[in-house]
This record gives C-alpha cells, structure tokens and sequence, in this order.
C-alpha cells in the first residue's frame, strides 16, 4: 500500500535535515505504528507524505499503490486514497462544518471523475458517521473546530476520515489533548475502519493509544530513520524502558 | 500688512466653487448649514496626502472634475435606474429609492410607529427634526460632510418612535443612473427613539463603468436603550469615485452594529463617526472589503466615548486586495477624560492576494481617561499556509480552498449582522466576487500575482 524509500527531507530554504533515508513499508490492511521520541522527525513525516510545502525531499520516493506521490499536490494525493489526521487540526471561522465536508467530500470525488452527492446522500452519511463517533448534530453547524475542545477536533478528524473513505490513513499524535473516553471513541473511529483494503500508520509518542488500537508492527524512528521494527510487544518494551537506547544508538 | 494668498484650485475644486451660488438658490432649506459647510470646503479645497484624515486617499488627484450634480430624474429615468432588482430590498422590505440622490419612492408597508418624510419636502416644509441634521460634532470639519451638506440635493428623515419594536429592515436603495457622469448628495437622517428596535439597510448601486460621484451621508440618533442595526452595501459603478458617511449618536444603554460590505467602485471611502454620548453604550463597527484590479478602498472610522461608564466598543475590518488594488483603513478611538471604565477594541486584517496589492493600516488611540482598556491590532499578509494545506490536505484544490478562506476571512466581519436573510445576500456577493477572481484566473487574465 504504502512503500517510502531511502526518503530524505530538509525544512525548505535551511540546510536542516530531518528525515535521512527513513525506509517503510505498510501493506494492504496493516496498522503500523511509529513511535519515536520527540524531535525525531514523526510529525514531519507525516507531512511530507501528505505533501505539506514547508518541506524539501532531496532523496528517495513515497509510493501509494507503486504510484510516486511525491510530485502530486497535496489535494491529489488526497483524491489518491490518502488521508493525514493532524496532530494541531486548523479552525476556519465563518466555514460551516457542513459546508467543508461538502467541498472535501465533492472536490475528491470530481477529481475522481466521480459524480458529486447529492444533499440527501450527503445528510445521510454525515449523520451516520456523527452518530457512531458521538458527534452532536450542532457541532456540525458551528464553523469548523472554532471553539472546539481538543478531543473534540480530533474528533472531527476522525469523521472526515471516516466520511472521505481513504485507503490509506495517517494518524499524527492522535491521542495527543484527549481524555480516555474520547481515546476510546476515536480508537473506535479507526478500528471501525479496519479491513483487508485499509491500512493505518498511527504516529505516537505514547503505548497509550496502541491498548485502543492494536498494530500489526511497530516501527522505531530516531533522527529520522527506522531503526527498529517489530510486533506490538515492541511498544510495551518502549513504555517500560523509554527511548533511550534507541537515541544513541541512532 | 498681510498678503493675500490665493490657493490654486484645480478643475474640480473651481467647477464646485462656482457652481454653489446657483445650487443654493435652488435648493431648499437649511442655508446657514450650508453656507458655513460651504465656506469649510472652499477654505481647505479638497483634500489631499497633505491632509491627515485623508493621507491615503487623495480626493482632489481622484477627483480630477467635477461632474455635474443630478437633477432630478424624470419618469423614464426612474423607470430604467430601478428596473433591476435591488440586492438588500427584497420582497416585503420596506425601500425608500433615491434616484441620482433624488428620493422617488417607498414600497412596502410602514410598519407602526415609524414615519419617513422625504428630505426635500421637509426642507420646504420645515420639519421638527430638521434641527438635528448635522447635529453631531464629530462629524464636523470633514470635507466629504461639508461637501454633502452644502450640496445636499434629497434623502429622507425617518423617524422611529419611542419603544417601537421595527419588524424587518427598513432599506434605502440608493442608485446613480444616466448616460453621464453625474455627482449627487443624499442625505439621512434616522432618530430611533428611546427604547426602539431597528434595522436599517443601504445599498449604492450603480451600472456600468461611469465615474459617478456619489456622496451620501446617513445619521442615525439612537435614544436611550435603542437597538439599532445598520448595514451598508457599496456596489457603486465601477469608475465611481463614491464618498460615504455614517454617523451614530449613541444614547445611553443602547448598542449599535454597523456592518459595511464595499465591492465595487474606483476610488470609495466609507466613513463612521460614532460618539458615545450616554453611559454603557455598545457599537460593533465592521467593514468587509473585496477589491481587485485598480480598485481603491478607504474605511475611516472615528469613534469617541464621551460618557461614563464608558462603554464598549469593537471595531473589527477585514480587507481582501488582489491585483493592484489599494485599501485603506483608519481607525481612531478617543476616550474623552471623563469616560472612565471604557472598553474598546479595534482590529483591521488585511490579506493581500498578488504581490502588487497594497493595505495602509492606521490605528490610533487618543485616551485622556485613566481607567479604560484600549487595544488596537493591525495584520497584513497573505493567506495562512497551514490553513491552505489544511484544506488541501483534505482534497480541495487550491482555488477553491483560497475562495474558502477568503470567504471565511471576510464572513468574520459579515456574521455580526443578525438577521440571516441579509447576512445570506452579502454572503452570496463574496462568493459571486470569488467566481469572478476564479474566472479571472482561468483566463489568465493580468492578474499581477
């Protein structure tokens, strides 16, 4: 599904780099978590496969389905099946939620070739997905995450994965501003989603959220590589003995 | 021994000198006002960079003539001016029409409670309001007051009596039409008495690419405890060189939301003058301005706490420029000494589009009270990045995740205005003003970006 190779990453315009040859491989299906201490370069991964400008790729690929992405704009990559859970989801004032779900919803469909919902469709299936995340039908009325409470955003972003129906998804510290019960239901949000055709890659600085969202394999990523792979045993072995084997031996 | 100096006077400055003398014979009432007005406007001429409440916005390089003030349209011309229909008086609202600044007309319904005599008629008539028409100081000294009160031509006084509550808005269409330039000068005079409720709406409307001179002045006396809401639209023709005028005279307790929407026209300035002359008054003032291609736009705005409490004031102006569009804003609050326990706030955010767009920004504070609390902010720049990744991130193209924050940008200024039907038309506008930046851009049109 997802296939990064020899990956490296400058921040644009400065000479520092952050991701030195990151290889990663996520199948058809597979949860993968990265797990890393801060400074690592989780975050500006997660960036750079959904394309964020702030950044440089000076070396290696990022494959979706054998496709290079790495050329395509970030709304293309998006009609491409990828979807990136921010860790910081932005407000836009004045923008009914509802309003924005539409044009995403839509935008990727057109760009699909796709024919747009219709309003009935579309009413349908936000609720369905509000419902199942516990998202009251007036927060969709409210200007997207204005106001909202961190695991209330997080939340949000959990609905827009739901409602795009992306193939490949990426949860940046999710877990990161939430309470245990909006742990849970955004861990429901992903799991609900778990399949033969999906696959996850959720970024955490913490075991935590992967007791709600169990991975296949557990990645290690220090100064901007992976430098250990393993079952989900590697993330309790994480929580006991922290990362600081992995910080040397980088 | 003194020399004499006689100021040079450009085309336009001349043509409206020697034009008064005949202006005022023929127009009715109020000559001593307009004989003082006068005299300010022939002492300063028009104004220039020289002059500091208009150091962005040179009117006498815009104004190079003077085009010809407007008689008063026949049948015809009413006809054809008002055949389309208007963007804010819809079905049911109640419309006062100026014509080339010449009341016309009212459709609809008065509701109880509210009288509106046209203002020609009670300058020939007298009216007992009459006295409080440029009653308010603030305003005093401003050229484009002076020139709209030597000039003033028609308009109305609407009166809105004690307790009233006003269902619906109450608009005023004003049009410029004909096949010449022509300049006009309307002016409003609106008294909510204590305890009222009211909305008043204006839409300039102007076709085609003339450059009328409109100027039109609205003053609103708001009584104790009124609540008034205000709206303005400028849709002027495009080579308007169109001036504006709010006043506001605040009672004590009331609140007041002014929210201005300027889309069209070449050189526009719009103006509020809000005082504060009760104790814990309220006004929201908002501007929302969209320009493109060598537009140039100016919000001033003046507003004085003169009472205690002082009361609470919030002016937030939003400003979107594209191409080598221009847009200005001035804002000043004065907190008198006595105005103790005033709070006021004051933002202006403008985001350029192209590289050759320019925002002149200039907050000011006058604060002579000890116990207030003041602030004022200014940005200019373009669109946030991380919002525009945001969208895109979520598969919306560019061109139209930028539509989005700009509408979301200027819908901030826009959705203080309650009333939904209203805030839905200005809405639509911004998004019509962004088909056409899309439409621009397709083309590849010379957008400077």
């Amino acid at each position: 599904m997802l296939e990064i190779r020899n990956l490296h990453v400058k921040i644009a315009d400065e000479d520092k780099v952050i991701l030195n040859g990151l290889n990663l491989k996520v199948a058809k299906g597979e949860v993968a978590a990265i797990m890393g201490p801060n400074g690592s370069g989780k975050s500006t991964l997660s960036y750079v496969i959904a394309g964020k400008p702030d950044y440089e790729v000076t070396d290696g690929e990022v494959l979706l389905d054998g496709v290079n992405i790495l050329e395509m704009a970030p709304d293309e990559r998006a009609a491409a099946g990828l979807f990136l859970a921010f860790q910081y989801p932005m407000e836009i004032p004045g923008v009914a939620t509802m309003t924005f779900l539409k044009a995403a919803m839509n935008a990727q469909r057109k760009q699909r070739g796709e024919a747009e919902l219709t309003t009935p469709d579309f009413i349908k299936r936000v609720n369905k997905a509000a419902d199942l995340l516990g998202i009251p039908k007036d927060m969709l009325r409210r200007p997207l995450n204005v106001g909202f409470s961190g695991g209330e955003k997080k939340r949000m972003e959990i609905l827009q994965m739901t409602l795009l129906e992306p193939k490949m998804s990426i949860m940046d510290e999710t877990d990161s501003g939430l309470d245990i019960d909006a742990l849970k239901i955004v861990a429901e949000g992903v799991n609900a989603r778990r399949d033969p055709e999906h696959a996850f890659l959720v970024i955490t600085h913490y075991q935590r959220l992967l007791d709600y969202i169990k991975p296949d394999t557990v990645h290690v990523m220090s100064r901007g590589q992976i430098v250990k792979t393993g079952g989900a045993e590697l993330a309790l072995e994480l929580e006991a003995n922290g990362y600081r084997d992995y910080q040397s031996a980088a | 021994m003194s020399a004499k100096i006689t100021p040079m006077r450009s085309a336009a400055e001349s043509a409206l000198i020697d034009r008064f003398p005949a202006v005022k014979a023929s127009l009715p009432g109020l000559a001593s006002a307009r004989e003082d007005a006068f005299a300010a406007f022939v002492a300063a001429g028009l104004p220039t960079r020289r002059n500091e409440a208009w150091k962005y916005t040179d009117l006498r390089a815009a104004m190079r003539e003077a085009a010809p003030l407007a008689a008063r349209p026949n049948d015809a011309e009413i006809t054809v001016a008002l055949k389309g229909p208007s963007p804010l008086a819809r079905q049911g609202v109640v419309t006062l029409s100026f014509v080339n600044g010449h009341y016309v007309a009212t459709a609809g319904t008065l509701p109880a409670g509210v009288s509106i005599t046209p203002l020609a008629q009670a300058l020939t008539d007298g009216h007992p309001l009459l006295g409080r028409i440029g009653a308010l100081k603030l305003a005093n000294g401003d050229l484009a007051m002076s020139l709209n009160t030597a000039f003033m031509t028609d308009g109305a006084i609407i009166h809105v009596a004690e307790g009233v509550t006003v269902d619906g808005p109450i608009a005023l269409r004003f049009v410029t039409s004909g096949a010449t330039a022509v300049a006009t000068a309307a002016r409003v005079l609106m008294v909510a008495e204590a305890g009222s409720q009211v909305m008043l709406v204006e839409s300039h409307e102007g076709q085609g690419a003339l450059a009328h001179q409109p100027n039109t002045a609205v003053e609103i006396i708001a009584g104790d405890k009124a609540v008034v809401s205000h709206v303005r639209l400028g849709l002027n023709s495009a080579g308007a060189v169109a001036l504006s005028t709010l006043t506001a005279d605040l009672g004590s307790e009331t609140s007041l939301t002014s929210v201005n929407v300027a889309l069209t026209g070449a050189v526009t300035r719009h103006q509020a003058f809000v005082r504060f002359s009760g104790g814990d008054a309220r006004a929201q003032i908002n501007g929302a301005t969209l320009l493109s291609g060598t537009q140039h736009a100016d919000s001033t705005l003046v507003v004085e706490h003169a009472a205690e409490p002082g009361g609470e004031s919030r002016e937030l102006f939003r400003t979107i420029i594209d191409d080598e569009a221009s847009g200005v804003f001035q804002g000043k609050i004065i907190v008198q000494p006595h105005a103790q326990k005033t709070d006021g706030r004051m933002a202006s955010n403008a985001v350029l589009l192209s590289e050759n767009a320019a925002m002149y920004n200039k907050p000011e504070l006058e604060i002579f009270a000890d116990d207030v609390a003041c602030a004022h902010g200014a940005t200019c720049g373009a669109l946030d990045d991380e919002l525009l990744f945001y969208l895109m991130s979520r598969g919306i193209s560019k061109a139209e995740a930028e539509a989005l924050m700009i509408e979301s940008f200027v819908g901030a200024a826009i959705d203080f205005i309650d009333h939904e039907p209203i805030r839905d038309i200005l809405h639509g506008l911004v998004q019509d003003w962004l088909q056409a930046r899309a439409a621009r851009l397709n083309a590849g049109a010379p957008t400077v970006s």
